[in-house]
């Protein structure tokens, strides 16, 4: 048995010069998702029980599964989250995902992502461990300096 | 939020290994860590608390239990910012002599 199993609470945190209501729009706007995370869109009307679903910009192809459970803008999104990139992941339960953002001094705000509800869902578990690092500096990068990390 | 306190946090060997303990098991109390370290309690605490203060390690309570979770996220601003950066030159100056071999060859 391996000894590196991914947790089933994992947690990425990072400072952003910006306000909630920019790490909000950051969050929920195509225009910035598209820039930062693995260039999706995400279809949602952001009210609690809609449908939250991530798309290939370029060619919809369906990258995330998931509903709104709350959305309290500009402080906190809980979704569940399904991964829909191999079929090995789509298989697997719904786990949670929670955007916390909190003001953190002078013009800075804290960004945390908790990703839970994995522990029947290892696969996604493993396969999404660096991927949300990735983001979350993307998102720093786009919301600080208009420009893509690729750029 | 700038980078010294990351570089200052990873200069250590016991928070770098209290970091590869987190890494293999996430969300840990401080009673776990305490057992993997030849270290008082108050030692592990004094290099958790420079840790954390470099958002390296985020704490959230879970119950009456403080559990530590390792924030990769540091060390990928770390990354794209400074590794990235000289990585891709290096690979910029191979690839320009290559052409330049292959153009005198």
């Amino acid at each position: 048995m391996s000894t590196m199993t991914a947790a089933a609470t994992q947690v990425y945190s990072v400072f952003v010069r910006a306000t909630p209501e920019q790490l909000w729009a950051a969050i929920t706007k195509p225009e910035f998702t598209r820039k930062y995370f693995y260039g999706s869109v995400f279809d949602s009307t952001y009210e609690a029980g809609a449908k939250y679903c991530g798309f290939s910009a370029e060619n919809g192809e369906q990258y995330i599964d998931g509903e709104i459970v709350e959305a309290t803008a500009p402080t906190k999104l809980v979704t569940t989250w399904r991964a829909t990139w191999t079929e090995a992941l789509a298989a697997e339960p719904p786990s949670r995902v929670t955007w916390e953002i909190e003001p953190a001094g002078e013009g800075v705000s804290k960004l945390t992502v908790v990703h839970d509800r994995l522990e029947d869902s290892p696969a996604t578990a493993e396969s999404v461990g660096g991927g949300w690092s990735y983001v979350l500096s993307g998102m720093k990068s786009v919301v600080e300096t208009g420009k893509a990390l690729e750029d | 939020m700038d980078d010294d306190p990351v570089f200052k946090a990873l200069a250590d060997p016991t928070r770098r290994h209290l970091l590869d303990r987190l890494f293999e098991r996430d969300g840990r109390t401080l009673t776990e860590l305490e057992s993997e370290l030849e270290m008082t309690r108050f030692g592990v605490m004094k290099h958790l608390r420079v840790l954390e203060a470099a958002g390296l390690v985020v704490t959230r309570r879970q119950g009456r239990e403080k559990l530590h979770y390792l924030n990769p996220v540091p060390i990928r601003l770390i990354h794209d910012r400074w590794i990235t950066k000289y990585a891709e030159h290096r690979v910029a100056v191979l690839a320009d002599l290559k052409s330049e071999l292959e153009e005198t060859a």
